[in-house]
C-alpha cells in the first residue's frame, strides 16, 4: 500500500468524532432544504393579499387579473397590462401570450438542434469527434444570459430586420432564437444521456437482425430513449418560460395581444424583474408581481418534476425492471 | 507621552466618528445616476473620510428604497406622487425635496427621419397609439415604432403626465432599460422615435418640439430649457428622509455650489439658475 492510499484510508479517530461528522453533513443537508422551502414559502406569502385584502382585491382582484376588462366607462372591454396607469391595469393574458410565444420559437429553434445533435454524437461521430462536440455544447450553457440578450439587442435583431423587412426589430422571433440558444445545451445533454444510457444488448440485437446503423438509431435507440428525449425537451421548456434577461433586453417588452410572432412581447420573467425593484412593500402591484413570481415557480416546479419522472421511468424501463 | 497617547486616542475617536457618520447612499433616477457619481467622486476626493455609494434603478425604485429607509438620498427626475407622499406620511416620514439640476427631454428620431418637428398634440397622439403612421406627420408612410422607458422611470412618468395628460402609452411602445437602450434602438432603426435626457443622445437627431401647433419649433439646449421656452423641461431632484444634516448637508451644498454645478453642466445635464441654486441651499 502507497502513502498516498494510506491517507486516503477512512477510519475515524473516535466514535463521537464519527457521530459529529454525520450530524453535521445531515444538518448541512436540512439547511439547504430548508432555504428552499423559505424561498417557496415567501414568495407565496407575498401573494397571498390578493386573496384576503379587500383593498388590493378591489385594485387587482382574480378577475381583473384574467378576465377583459371596461377601464373607462364607455371605452370597449379590454384585456391590458398598465400597472403605473391612473387606473392601474393587471391583466395577465398579454404577459401570457407573450411568454408562450418567446418559449414556443425558442423551442421550434431549440428542440430539431439540441436532438439532432445528440443523436449525432451518441449514435454516428467517432468517439474523439464526440469528446470534442459534446463539451463545446456544454459550453454554450455556460455563455451568460445577459450576453446572449445583448448579441440579440445588438446583432440579431438587425440581421432579422433586415432579412426578413421587419416593422419592429425587438420581437417575439428574435428574443426566441437567443433563449433557444440557451434551451439547445439542455435538450442536448439530457437527451444524449438518455440515448447513450441504452443498454448494448439492445444496439447489438438490432445489428444481428441486420439493422444498419440508421435503422439501430430510428427504430431501436430512439423509441427506447424517448422518454428521456422528452424529459430534455420539458426541462427546455422550463428553462425557456423562466428565463429572464434575454427576453428583458431582446424582445421590446411590449404587452400586445396578438398571435404574430414579428411583434414585440413582454414575458412574465422580464415584467418581474423590470418591475419589482420599483414597487413599493405591499402594495398592489407588488403582490401581482409575487403572484407571476409564484406561477412561474408552480410552473417550472411541474414541469422539472415532470422531466424527472420521465427519466427515472426511462431507467428502469432499460434496466428491465417493470414496476 | 501621555499627551501624545491622549492625541491618539482622540484621533483615533474622531476616525471612528468620521467613518460613522461619513456613509451616504444615493439611490434612484437613471438619468441623474451619472451625475451622482461624478458629484459623490468629486466629493470623496475632497473628504477622504466620506464614503458614497451611488446606484441606479430609476425613480421608483429609489422613492422605494427612501420609504423602506434604506437610502439617504433619493434621486428622481419627477416629484413624488401624491400616494408616495401618502405612504411616506403613514410611515412616518417626511419627506425633503431639493432641486439639483434641470433637464430637458429630448424626442429623438432616426438620422434619416425628415420629420423636423413635432408638436406636444403630434407627440401625444403618437405615443398614445392614435397616429400612427410617419405620413399623419409630415413623414414617409411607414408605421412608427415607438421606444420608451420601463414604467419604473421618471422619464416615463413625466412624459406621460406632460405629454400623454396622463393617458396610457399605446400598448405597441416598446420598453427598454434605460435612455441608452432607446437611444441605441432609434439609432438603428429608420421608423423609430424614442425620448430621453438630452446628455444620453449619439448617433439620432433630436426633434424640435412645438408647445401648440402655431408655437414656434423649439430645440432642446441648455438656453432654452434653462430659460423655459422648451415644453418638455423639468426639474431633477434629490429627495431627504427628513431635513439633511451633517455630512450629507455638506454634500447637498456643495452639489449646489458653482463648483458642483459646473459639473453636471460638464456632464450636459442642465445647470441651475445661479439664484436658485442659492436659494436651494439648507441652512
Amino acid at each position: 500500500m502507497t502513502k498516498a492510499m494510506q491517507a486516503l484510508q477512512f477510519k475515524p479517530k473516535s466514535r463521537w468524532r464519527e457521530f459529529l461528522g454525520e450530524k453535521l453533513i445531515s444538518m448541512n443537508a436540512f439547511l439547504a432544504l430548508a432555504a428552499i422551502l423559505l424561498i417557496f414559502v415567501f414568495v407565496f406569502k407575498e401573494a397571498i393579499p390578493l386573496f384576503t385584502d379587500p383593498e388590493i382585491r378591489a385594485e387587482a382582484g382574480l378577475d381583473k387579473l384574467l378576465f377583459k376588462q371596461e377601464f373607462y366607462a364607455g371605452r370597449e372591454a379590454k384585456w391590458s397590462w398598465q400597472p403605473n396607469s391612473e387606473v392601474p391595469k393587471y391583466s395577465l393574458l398579454p404577459l401570457f401570450l407573450g411568454t408562450l410565444k418567446a418559449a414556443l420559437v425558442a423551442m421550434v429553434f431549440a428542440v430539431p438542434l439540441g436532438v439532432g445533435a445528440a443523436i449525432y454524437t451518441s449514435e454516428f461521430s467517432s468517439r474523439r469527434l464526440r469528446e470534442i462536440i459534446k463539451p463545446l455544447i456544454e459550453t454554450l450553457a455556460a455563455i451568460p444570459s445577459v450576453v446572449l440578450g445583448f448579441f440579440a439587442l445588438m446583432v440579431l435583431a438587425t440581421w432579422l430586420q433586415n432579412l426578413l423587412g421587419l416593422t419592429f426589430r425587438l420581437n417575439a422571433l428574435n428574443a426566441g432564437i437567443a433563449l433557444g440558444l440557451a434551451v439547445v445545451p439542455i435538450v442536448f445533454t439530457v437527451a444524449e444521456d438518455a440515448m447513450m444510457s441504452v443498454p448494448r444488448s439492445l444496439r447489438d440485437a438490432a445489428v444481428a437482425l441486420g439493422a444498419n446503423p440508421w435503422q439501430v438509431s430510428f427504430t431501436t435507440v430512439l423509441p427506447a430513449a424517448a422518454p428521456g428525449i422528452a424529459a430534455g425537451v420539458v426541462l427546455g421548456f422550463g428553462r425557456a418560460v423562466g428565463e429572464t434577461m434575454i427576453v428583458l433586453m431582446a424582445s421590446g417588452n411590449a404587452a400586445i395581444i396578438s398571435l404574430s410572432f414579428l411583434e414585440s412581447v413582454r414575458t412574465f420573467s422580464a415584467t418581474v424583474a423590470a418591475e419589482l425593484a420599483e414597487v413599493v412593500f405591499g402594495s398592489g402591484h407588488y403582490t401581482v408581481l409575487f403572484m407571476i413570481g409564484s406561477l412561474l415557480f408552480l410552473f417550472t416546479f411541474i414541469v422539472n418534476l415532470g422531466g424527472d419522472i420521465a427519466l427515472n421511468r426511462l431507467k428502469r424501463r432499460l434496466q428491465g425492471r417493470t414496476t | 507621552m501621555k499627551k501624545l497617547a491622549y492625541v491618539g486616542i482622540g484621533m483615533a475617536f474622531s476616525a471612528a466618528l468620521l467613518a460613522a457618520s461619513g456613509n451616504i447612499t444615493v439611490k434612484g433616477s437613471d438619468t441623474l445616476v451619472r451625475l451622482g457619481q461624478r458629484w459623490a467622486e468629486e466629493y470623496m476626493k475632497k473628504n477622504p473620510g466620506v464614503v458614497i455609494q451611488v446606484s441606479g434603478g430609476g425613480t421608483g425604485t429609489g422613492i422605494a428604497a427612501l420609504l423602506n429607509g434604506t437610502t439617504d438620498v433619493c434621486q428622481a427626475s419627477r416629484d413624488m406622487k401624491e400616494k408616495e407622499y401618502q405612504q411616506a406620511k403613514e410611515k412616518g416620514i417626511a419627506p425633503k425635496r431639493i432641486s439639483v439640476a434641470l433637464d430637458g427631454i429630448a424626442v429623438f428620431l432616426h438620422e434619416s427621419n425628415p420629420v423636423k418637428e413635432l408638436s406636444l398634440a403630434q407627440l401625444k397622439g403618437i405615443y398614445t397609439g392614435a397616429i400612427s403612421n410617419w405620413k399623419e406627420v409630415g413623414g414617409p408612410d411607414a408605421r412608427i415604432v415607438l421606444y420608451g422607458r420601463e414604467n419604473n422611470s421618471g422619464t416615463y412618468a413625466f412624459f406621460k403626465e406632460h405629454v400623454l395628460n396622463e393617458e396610457d402609452y399605446s400598448e405597441y411602445t416598446q420598453t427598454l432599460p434605460g435612455t441608452a437602450a432607446v437611444v441605441n434602438a432609434v439609432s438603428k432603426d429608420k421608423n423609430g422615435i424614442g425620448y430621453g435626457g438630452i446628455a444620453w443622445a449619439t448617433g439620432v437627431r433630436f426633434a424640435a418640439v412645438k408647445r401648440a401647433d402655431d408655437a414656434p419649433a423649439v430645440s432642446p439646449t441648455i438656453e432654452t430649457i434653462v430659460n423655459g421656452s422648451y415644453p418638455i423641461s423639468r426639474d431633477l431632484y434629490w429627495f431627504f428622509g427628513g431635513n439633511p444634516s451633517g455630512e450629507l448637508k455638506k454634500l447637498v451644498n456643495w452639489a449646489l455650489s458653482e463648483e458642483g454645478q459646473k459639473l453636471a453642466e460638464a456632464m450636459d445635464y442642465v445647470p441651475l439658475p445661479k439664484d436658485k441654486a442659492m436659494a436651494n441651499m439648507i441652512e
